[in-house]
C-alpha cells in the first residue's frame, strides 16, 4: 500500500491539468469562467474603508445640502388661501350651498409683495386634500380621444362621464376633464392691469402629442350636474392649456397646478389687488384653495427639504465616522484575527 | 398469476399481450398541452400567479395592464413546457429508432426481416453478433453446439463483463432447421422487474421429444437491451414484449427530489402569503370605510349611490392584485437557471475529473445542489466506495503454513513457489480450487494471451493468482475445462454449478476429473459458511486464526474446501437437484437446501486474502468532512472485522483511547434488544466526552432492532456520530436512510454497486462512484463521481456555493419585490386607499423580470471564501448544514431593510417632488429609480468577490436601466413620453437619487460594518483573515498523515498471532464500565495513538455558538 503524500498528489493533478483538454475530448476545456476561476476583487469592511466612506459623504453632503437650503431660501413666495375668506359670512355655515348658489362668487384680495420677486413668476393654484390619484379619477379618461379626432367614440375608460344622456360621446371625457378647475384671477398692480401669461403652461409635449390640434370639445358639460371649468368648443384641445394642465394628474393629494406667468419684476412692499372668482368646490371635502406666486431657483419651487435633509445625513455620517473612529481608536479589534474562530479557541470542540 | 406463451403460435397471442412497441414518452400530441398545464398548475405557486392573472382581466380591479402578469406567467410556462416538449421528443426519436430497427422474426414458418415494434409475444426472434436484444427472450438455440452464448448485459445492470446464457435442456440438440418449426408452450410469471430471476417452465410440443416440463430461470432469458457477444447466432421465444420487457418494467420515473432550501422557500413564500392576505383585508377594509365616508364628499369622483352586490369586493381585490408582486414570479425562473448553472459548474470541474478513466464528475439531477452544502449525514459503501475494488490477491495460509506475510505479496513468497514447484498436493489442490472453482470465462486473444472475464472481482484475483503461480486456466470448452498445471495440461468436466447466493455466502462446483474419473465438490465461500462443515477431526484452529489475522489487516478472506464424492451419492443428489431447480415456487430456498445437502464434510484446504486497497485520499477526505460536522454511516455486506479494520484504516473510527466501539449482536430479540440498552446507555454517559463513539451492528441484528425496537434505534442513530452496519442487505441500507431522514436529517448516500442503488435512491442525495462494478450505481444517482475524494469538493465547494447563493437570491428576490410593494401600499394611503398603482404596467413588469433580475443573477459567480480557505476550515460548513443564511430570521432581516428602503424611497420622494413637481409620471419614475439605485448598491454591499461580469451587471443595470426608460421616453404613445428626459435635466432629480442612496444604505452598511468588526461570524472572520493574508494558512491544517497501515501492522499482528482475544468483548455485563471496554486487547492498535492527529472537533453542540 503505498503512503500518498500530500505533495506528490497536488502535483500529480496540477501535471495532469495542463494535459487535461488535449487528451479527453469529452473533458471541459478549461476556462476561468468553467472553473469558477475568475479574477475577483473582493473588498472588505476594513475600518480605514468604511470611516473614509462616510467622512466622505459628509463632506459632499454637507455642502450641498447647504446651497439646496439657500437655493430654496431665495425662492420669494406668497401664499394666499382665499376658500374661508371668500365665502361672505352670512354662508359661513353652509358654504356648499354658497357654492352651488347662482350667487356672485367674485372675490377681492391684496397680496403684499415682500421681496424683490424676479421675472417670471408663476402663479399657481394649489388644492389640498383633493384627490386626483383616487383610482376611479385617474384612470377616467381616454388617450386616444384626446389626440385623434376620429376616436371621438373611444370613451370606454371614461365611465361614468363617457356619454352624454342622449348617448353622444363627450368630448373631452372622463372626470379629470369634467372637474376641471374653474376659479379664475385676475391681478392688477397699482390699478393696472397686471397681464398673465397663460400661454406656455402646459408641456410642450403634451400639446405636441397628447392633445390633438383638430380635437374640439363637444358634448362637454352638457349634463345636469356641472363639475368644473367650462370649454370653448371652437378652440382645439392643443390650445386649452388649462385643461393639459389639470390632465397631468397630481400623484399627492396637495398639489399646485400652474393658472400662468407675470413676466414682470415684483418689488418689494408692491401690492397686488387680486380679484378672484370663487367658483370651484372644495367645500364638500374641506379641500383648502390657495393662490401662489413664486419665483423659481435651479432646484425648482421653494422647498426645503432637500436641504435640510441633505444637511441631516451629512451630519449623521460624519458622527458615525467619529463615532467609529473612536470605537477604533478605544478598542481595536484585529481583523481576521484567528482565535475568533471557536474550534480553534476550543480544540475540544465545544 | 401466469403467462402462457405459445411459442411460433401467430394467432392466439397477438392480442393477448402487447406489440414490442416502447414508448417512455410521457405524452402524445394531442394530450400534451392538457396534461402538461395540468402538472405545472399542480404547483402551488403556479396556481397562485393563474389566480392573479385571471383577476387581472377584469379591468374594473386591476391596477395596472394584464400583460404585466399574463407576460411573464406565459413566458415560464413556454419555457418549461417547451424543455419538457423536447426532451419527450427526443426520447420519442429514441423510441422510435428501437422500434424500426429491423429484425429477423420467424413468420408462418419462414424467417422474415420485420421491425422490432411487430414483434409479438410467441415468435421466434434470431439475432447475430453484435445485435442488440429487441425484447426479452427465452433462448432455443445458439449457433454454440453446447448450446451456449455470451451477453453483455452493460445496460441492464452495468455489468461490462460478458455472462454466459445457456439453452434450455429441452432445446438442446434441435437442428437449425426445425428451430423454424418449434411449438411448445412457456408457462412465465407476468412481467416484473426483477432482472435476476425468471423461475418459468417449458413444454414443447410434439413432434419435439415429449410432454417433460424443462425449467428455465434467468440463465435461459437474454433480455431486451443486452447485445449478444462472441457468438454468431441465438434465436429465442418472445416473453415478454414492449413495456412490460424487465427492462422496461424497471423503469419509473424516480420521485422528484426537493431540497432543504426549496422546502424553506416554499415555507417563507407561504408566509408571505399570508402576510399579503392580511395586509389586503386590512387595506381592503380601510378602503371599503374611506369610500363610504370620505369619497361621498369627493364630488369629483362621482361614486355611485347604490354600487352592485360585489361592491365591497372591489377594493380588497384590488389591493389582492396590487401585493401580488410579494411573491416574486421570477423566483422560480432565476432558481431553475442557477440551479442548472451549479449543475454545469460541477461538470465543468477540472478537478474532480478522474485521472485514470477521464471520467468528469456529473450532476445527473440539477435541481438540488444546495442540499449538497446542507449534509449531515453520508452513508457509503465500503467497497469499490471506499476502497479502489481492485482485488489483489495477497496472502494465503494452506494448511498450516502461511504464505505472503513476510513480504506482503504470496506471490513473490519463495516457499509459495518451491512447493508449487514440487507440486506439494496441499498446494495443487488449493491452486486447482482457486482456478476453477468460479464462473471465470477465459477468452484467448488474438495474441494468444488469456483473458478472463469474471462476474466477480474476487474470482478475477483468484484465477489471475492461480495462473501466476502456474495453475493456468486455459479454456473452457462448455463443459470441459482446460487446467495447465506446470507443462500438463488436465481436463475437467463440470457436472454442476451450485451459485453464489448472499444466503448460502458460498459457491461450489462439481466436477469430474477427467483422467481418473473422480467426481469432486470444490467449494470456496466466507469462513463462517466453510469452516463450520469441515469433516469431522479436521483442525480449523490455523484457518480461524488466519481468517481472523488477514481480517485485522483489512485483507477480504475466503476459504477454499473440497471433498470427493462417490458416484452413487453424487447422482442421487443430482436427481434432487434438477428437482429443485425447476420447481416454479420458492426455487432459490429449495435449491439452497439442496445445496446445503452436498455442502458438508469439506476438507478445508486453505485460506486466501484479498487486498482492497483504499482508494486515494479517503482518510483525508472523512477527516475533512467529519470536521465539518457530517456524521458518517458506513454501511456494507462485508464482514465486520474487515469493515472495522477498513474503517480504522480510513480515520472513520479512531482507535482505543480516543474511539469506542460499541457493538449491538445477537441473535434472539432479547439479546438484541439488551445490548441495545446497554448500547444506549453508555452512549448517553458519553455523550458529554469528548470521545469519538461509535456503534457496530450486524445485518441481523440490525433486522430485529429495525423492526422491534425502532425508536430505541432511532434513538441511538440521533446520538451517535459513527456507525458501523455490516453484513447488511441493500434493502436495509435504505432502511437505514430512510430512518435518519425520519429524524429530519439531511443523508447524502454514496455507493458503487447495484446494490446501493436502493439506498441512493431513498436518500436526499445519492451519489454514485463510476467505479468498477459498473455504472448502475452512477446511473441511479443525483451526482457521479470518479472518486470517493472528489466528494469533498463536491460538498465543501460547490454544495456550499450553491447554498450560499441560492440564499442570497431568494431572500433578495423577495426584498426587491417586496421593496416595491410596500411603495404601492404606502402611496395607497395617499390616494384614498382606493388601489390606484404608482407604477405603470411597463415599469412594473420591467423591474421584475429585467432590472433586478439581471443583476442577482450573477451571484452564481459570487464566492465568499476561497476554495483553499474552506477546504481549511471546513468547519465553516455548519453555517450551510444549519441553515444560517437562509432561514426565517435572516428572512426578517430582509423583510425589515425592504421595509426601510421602501419608508426611505417613498418618504424622499413625495417630499422632494412635492406641490408643482407631483405629477404622477415623474414621482413615479423618480421612485422607480431610486429603487434601482438601491438595488444596485444592496446587490454590491451583498457580494464578496467582484469579478468582471458583477461589475457589468450591477452598472451595466443601472445604465441599461436609463438607456430604456429614454427608449420609452422617445415614444410619443406611452406614458412615460418625455419623462425620463425632463427627469435628466432636472439637478433635483439627481440630488433626490443621491439622498436615497444614501439615506438608504448609510444605515444597511454601519450596521453590515459594526457586525463585521464587533460580532463578526466565523465566515467573517476567515474572509478578513483571507484578505489580510494573515497567518490562516497555518491553522488547521489538515496535512495528511502517511498512512500505510498494513506495512505497519503487519509486523505488529505477526508477532500475536496467538492473540486470541475477539476484536470485540461481547458486551455482555450491564454496567455501562464495562462496556468502557471495546478493543479487545488493544495492543494491535497500539500504533494508531503515536500519530498526533487533529482532533475531530464535529460536535453537532457547535451549532449552539
Amino acid at each position: 500500500m503505498s503512503s500518498n503524500t500530500p505533495s506528490s498528489s497536488a502535483g500529480g493533478a496540477g501535471s495532469a491539468d495542463s494535459a487535461a483538454p488535449r487528451r479527453n475530448s469529452k473533458r471541459p476545456k478549461y476556462s476561468k469562467f468553467t472553473q469558477q476561476e475568475l479574477p475577483a476583487c473582493k473588498p472588505i469592511l476594513t475600518p480605514r474603508w468604511v470611516i473614509s466612506a462616510f467622512m466622505l459623504v459628509s463632506i459632499v453632503f454637507i455642502p450641498i445640502g447647504v446651497v439646496s437650503l439657500f437655493a430654496s431660501r431665495d425662492v420669494v413666495e406668497i401664499i394666499d388661501r382665499y376658500e374661508n375668506v371668500c365665502v361672505p359670512e352670512s354662508f359661513r355655515n353652509d358654504k356648499v350651498a354658497y357654492i352651488q348658489s347662482d350667487a356672485d362668487k367674485i372675490c377681492n384680495r391684496t397680496l403684499r409683495v415682500k421681496k424683490l420677486m424676479k421675472q417670471p413668476i408663476y402663479v399657481y393654484y394649489q388644492l389640498d386634500n383633493f384627490y386626483q390619484n383616487h383610482r376611479r379619477y385617474v384612470k377616467s379618461r381616454s388617450d386616444s380621444q384626446l389626440k385623434n379626432n376620429n376616436s371621438q367614440d373611444d370613451v370606454s375608460s371614461c365611465k361614468p362621464e363617457d356619454n352624454t344622456v342622449d348617448g353622444k360621446p363627450i368630448v373631452p371625457c372622463g372626470l379629470i376633464a369634467w372637474s376641471l378647475f374653474n376659479d379664475t384671477f385676475n391681478f392688477s398692480l397699482n390699478n393696472q392691469q397686471l397681464a398673465v401669461n397663460k400661454r406656455g403652461i402646459s408641456w410642450k409635449s403634451d400639446r405636441d402629442s397628447k392633445f390633438g390640434k383638430n380635437v374640439f370639445p363637444n358634448n362637454f358639460q352638457n349634463g345636469s350636474f356641472i363639475g368644473g371649468k367650462l370649454l370653448n368648443s371652437s378652440v382645439p384641445l392643443s390650445e386649452q392649456e388649462d385643461l393639459i394642465v389639470w390632465m397631468r394628474t397630481a400623484a399627492l393629494p396637495t398639489f399646485r397646478k400652474l393658472y400662468g406667468k407675470i413676466e414682470r419684476d415684483l418689488q418689494p412692499n408692491e401690492v397686488i389687488q387680486v380679484s378672484l372668482e370663487n367658483n370651484y368646490n372644495t367645500y364638500s371635502f374641506n379641500g383648502k384653495k390657495k393662490l401662489v406666486l413664486s419665483t423659481t431657483s435651479w432646484l425648482g419651487g421653494k422647498n426645503d427639504f432637500l436641504g435640510i435633509a441633505y444637511l441631516t445625513v451629512g451630519g449623521l455620517c460624519f458622527f458615525l465616522a467619529l463615532s467609529f473612529t473612536v470605537v477604533y481608536l478605544v478598542k481595536p479589534r484585529r481583523l481576521g484575527d484567528p482565535s475568533y474562530l471557536s474550534w480553534n479557541r476550543n480544540p475540544g470542540g465545544h | 398469476m401466469k403467462r402462457y406463451v405459445y411459442i411460433n403460435d401467430d394467432e392466439s397471442s397477438q392480442e393477448l399481450y402487447c406489440d414490442n412497441r416502447i414508448s417512455n414518452r410521457k405524452y402524445t400530441v394531442l394530450n400534451f398541452l392538457p396534461k402538461n398545464l395540468w402538472e405545472q398548475f399542480s404547483r402551488f405557486m403556479n396556481q397562485y400567479f393563474l389566480l392573479i392573472a385571471c383577476l387581472q382581466l377584469w379591468s374594473l380591479i386591476t391596477p395596472v395592464n394584464p400583460a404585466s402578469t399574463w407576460g411573464p406567467l406565459i413566458f415560464i410556462f413556454a419555457v418549461s413546457a417547451s424543455k419538457e416538449a423536447w426532451d419527450d421528443y427526443n426520447r420519442y426519436l429514441s423510441d422510435k429508432k428501437a422500434n424500426e430497427k429491423e429484425v429477423w422474426v420467424v413468420r408462418q414458418g419462414i424467417k422474415k426481416h420485420v421491425q422490432a415494434q411487430d414483434i409479438h409475444v410467441g415468435n421466434i426472434v434470431w439475432l447475430r453478433e453484435n445485435d442488440e436484444v429487441p425484447c426479452d427472450l427465452v433462448l432455443m438455440g445458439t449457433s454454440d453446439p453446447q448450446g451456449l452464448c455470451y451477453v453483455e448485459t452493460a445496460a441492464l445492470d452495468g455489468e461490462t463483463d460478458l455472462k454466459t446464457r445457456v439453452i434450455p435442456s429441452a432445446c438442446m440438440g434441435i437442428d437449425f432447421e426445425l428451430l423454424h418449426k418449434i411449438k411448445g408452450v412457456i408457462e412465465c410469471p407476468n412481467p416484473d422487474k426483477d432482472i435476476r430471476r425468471f423461475d418459468a417452465n417449458l413444454r414443447l410440443f410434439p413432434p419435439f421429444i415429449d410432454n417433460d416440463v424443462c425449467p428455465l430461470t434467468i440463465k435461459n432469458t437474454i433480455l431486451q437491451s443486452c447485445y449478444l457477444r462472441n457468438t454468431e447466432w441465438a434465436c429465442g421465444v418472445a416473453v415478454y414484449t414492449g413495456n412490460e420487457t424487465k427492462l422496461g418494467m424497471s423503469r419509473g420515473i424516480p420521485e422528484p427530489k426537493l431540497t432543504a432550501v426549496d422546502a424553506m422557500i416554499d415555507k417563507l413564500t407561504g408566509a408571505i402569503f399570508v402576510f399579503q392576505i392580511v395586509v389586503v383585508m386590512v387595506l381592503g377594509i380601510a378602503g371599503n370605510v374611506w369610500k363610504d365616508t370620505e369619497a361621498r364628499k369627493q364630488w369629483y369622483v362621482l361614486y355611485p349611490y347604490e354600487g352592485p352586490w360585489y361592491e365591497l369586493l372591489v377594493i380588497p381585490l384590488r389591493f389582492e392584485l396590487l401585493c401580488s408582486i410579494m411573491i416574486p414570479i421570477s423566483i422560480k425562473v432565476s432558481l431553475d437557471l442557477v440551479k442548472s448553472l451549479y449543475a454545469k459548474f460541477i461538470d465543468w470541474d477540472n478537478e474532480m475529473i478522474d485521472q485514470e478513466t477521464s471520467i468528469p464528475s456529473h450532476a445527473t439531477n440539477t435541481a438540488i445542489s444546495e442540499d449538497l452544502g446542507q449534509v449531515e449525514y453520508i452513508l457509503t459503501d465500503k467497497t469499490g466506495t471506499l476502497t479502489e475494488n481492485r482485488m489483489i490477491f495477497r496472502r494465503c495460509c494452506v494448511s498450516g503454513t502461511f504464505y505472503g506475510n513476510e513480504s506482503g505479496d504470496a506471490l513473490k513468497d519463495v516457499e509459495l513457489l518451491n512447493a508449487v514447484a514440487g507440486s506439494s498436493p496441499d498446494v495443487v489442490r488449493f491452486l486447482t480450487v482457486m482456478a476453477i472453482c468460479n464462473t471465470v470465462i477465459p477468452i484467448k486473444s488474438k495474441t494468444g494471451a488469456i483473458l478472463y472475464k469474471a462476474q466477480s472481482q474476487d474470482e478475477d484475483a483468484l484465477v489471475n493468482a492461480a495462473a501466476r503461480l502456474h495453475m493456468v486456466y486455459v479454456n473452457k470448452n462448455a463443459n470441459i475445462l482446460e487446467i495447465r498445471f506446470n507443462g500438463s495440461v488436465i481436463q475437467y468436466e463440470v457436472l454442476e454449478t451450485l451459485e453464489f447466493t448472499s444466503d448460502r455466502k458460498r459457491m461450489s462446483v462439481v466436477v469430474k476429473d477427467c483422467q481418473n474419473g473422480k467426481i469432486i465438490l470444490l467449494s470456496k465461500g466466507a469462513d463462517e459458511s466453510i469452516l463450520p462443515y469441515a469433516y469431522a477431526g479436521q483442525q480449523t484452529r490455523t484457518f480461524i486464526e488466519a481468517v481472523e489475522q488477514y481480517a485485522q489487516l483489512g485483507l477480504r478472506t475466503l476459504c477454499l474446501a473440497w471433498r470427493e464424492l462417490k458416484e452413487d451419492e453424487y447422482q442421487e443428489w443430482s436427481l434432487m437437484f434438477k428437482e429443485a431447480s425447476s420447481t416454479l415456487v420458492d426455487r432459490e430456498w429449495r435449491i439452497a437446501e439442496v445445496c446445503q445437502r452436498l455442502e458438508h464434510d469439506f476438507e478445508i484446504l486453505g485460506v486466501t486474502a484479498i487486498e482492497d486497497r483504499l482508494q486515494e485520499g479517503v482518510p483525508e477526505t472523512i477527516e475533512t468532512l467529519r470536521k465539518a460536522g457530517i456524521n458518517f454511516w458506513m454501511l456494507t455486506g462485508d464482514k465486520q472485522n474487515t469493515a472495522i479494520q477498513i474503517a480504522l484504516s480510513c480515520n472513520f473510527i479512531s482507535p482505543e483511547p480516543k474511539g469506542q466501539l460499541l457493538l449491538i449482536d445477537g441473535k434472539t430479540e432479547d439479546e438484541v434488544c439488551r445490548s441495545l440498552e446497554r448500547v444506549l446507555l453508555t452512549m448517553r454517559t458519553t455523550s458529554s466526552e469528548p470521545k469519538d463513539v461509535a456503534f457496530v451492528v450486524d445485518g441481523w441484528a440490525l433486522e430485529i432492532a429495525l423492526k422491534h425496537y425502532r425508536k430505541a434505534f432511532t434513538e441511538l442513530a440521533i446520538l451517535s456520530r459513527t456507525a458501523i452496519c455490516c453484513r447488511v442487505t441493500p434493502s436495509q441500507k435504505a432502511q437505514l436512510v430512510e430512518l435518519l431522514k425520519s429524524c429530519d436529517y439531511r443523508t447524502l448516500a454514496i455507493g458503487d454497486g447495484g446494490n446501493d442503488v436502493r439506498m441512493i435512491q431513498q436518500a436526499d442525495i445519492g451519489v454514485g462512484i463510476s467505479g468498477r462494478e459498473g455504472l448502475q450505481a452512477a446511473r441511479a444517482a443525483d451526482y457521479s463521481i470518479g472518486k470517493f475524494r472528489f466528494l469533498k469538493r463536491l460538498i465543501l465547494v460547490h454544495g456550499r456555493y450553491s447554498y450560499n447563493r441560492t440564499a442570497f437570491l431568494s431572500q433578495y428576490s423577495f426584498y426587491k419585490s417586496l421593496v416595491i410593494c410596500f411603495i404601492q401600499i404606502f402611496f395607497s394611503f395617499i390616494s384614498g386607499v382606493s388601489g390606484t398603482s404608482l407604477f405603470n404596467s411597463v415599469s412594473l413588469m420591467a423591474y421584475n423580470v429585467f432590472y433586478t433580475s439581471v443583476p442577482v443573477l450573477v451571484s452564481v459567480l459570487d464566492k465568499d471564501l476561497s476554495e483553499g480557505t474552506v477546504m481549511q476550515h471546513p468547519q465553516i460548513l455548519f453555517y450551510c448544514q444549519a441553515g444560517r443564511l437562509l432561514n426565517p430570521s435572516t428572512f426578517a432581516g430582509w423583510f425589515g431593510r425592504s421595509l426601510f428602503h421602501a419608508i426611505v424611497v417613498f418618504v424622499i420622494t413625495i417630499h422632494a417632488y412635492a406641490y408643482e413637481k407631483s405629477e404622477m409620471e415623474e414621482l413615479s419614475m423618480v421612485a422607480l429609480s431610486g429603487c434601482i439605485w438601491l438595488q444596485a448598491f444592496v446587490v454590491a454591499l451583498e457580494t464578496n468577490s467582484f469579478t468582471i461580469l458583477q461589475h457589468l451587471a450591477i452598472w451595466g443595470n443601472l445604465v441599461a436601466f436609463y438607456v430604456i426608460n429614454w427608449i420609452f421616453s422617445a415614444v410619443p404613445s406611452s406614458g412615460m413620453y418625455t419623462i425620463m428626459f425632463r427627469l435628466w435635466r432636472q439637478p433635483s432629480y439627481w440630488i433626490t437619487m443621491f439622498l436615497i442612496v444614501a439615506a438608504g444604505m448609510g444605515p444597511v452598511l454601519a450596521l453590515k460594518y459594526f457586525r463585521y468588526t464587533y460580532r463578526p461570524s466565523k465566515i467573517n472572520t476567515l474572509q478578513q483573515a483571507e484578505r489580510m493574508g494573515g497567518p490562516i494558512l497555518s491553522l488547521g491544517n489538515i496535512e495528511p498523515q502517511p498512512r500505510s497501515i498494513e506495512k505497519e501492522v503487519s509486523p505488529l499482528s505477526i508477532t500475536q498471532p496467538k492473540n486470541r482475544n475477539p476484536v470485540y468483548e461481547p458486551l455482555l455485563s450491564d454496567s455501562p464500565n464495562s462496556t468502557r471496554r471495546s478493543f479487545g486487547s488493544g495492543t494491535p492498535f497500539d500504533f494508531f495513538q503515536s500519530p498526533s492527529r487533529l482532533s475531530s472537533s464535529y460536535s453537532r453542540n457547535c451549532k449552539d455558538n
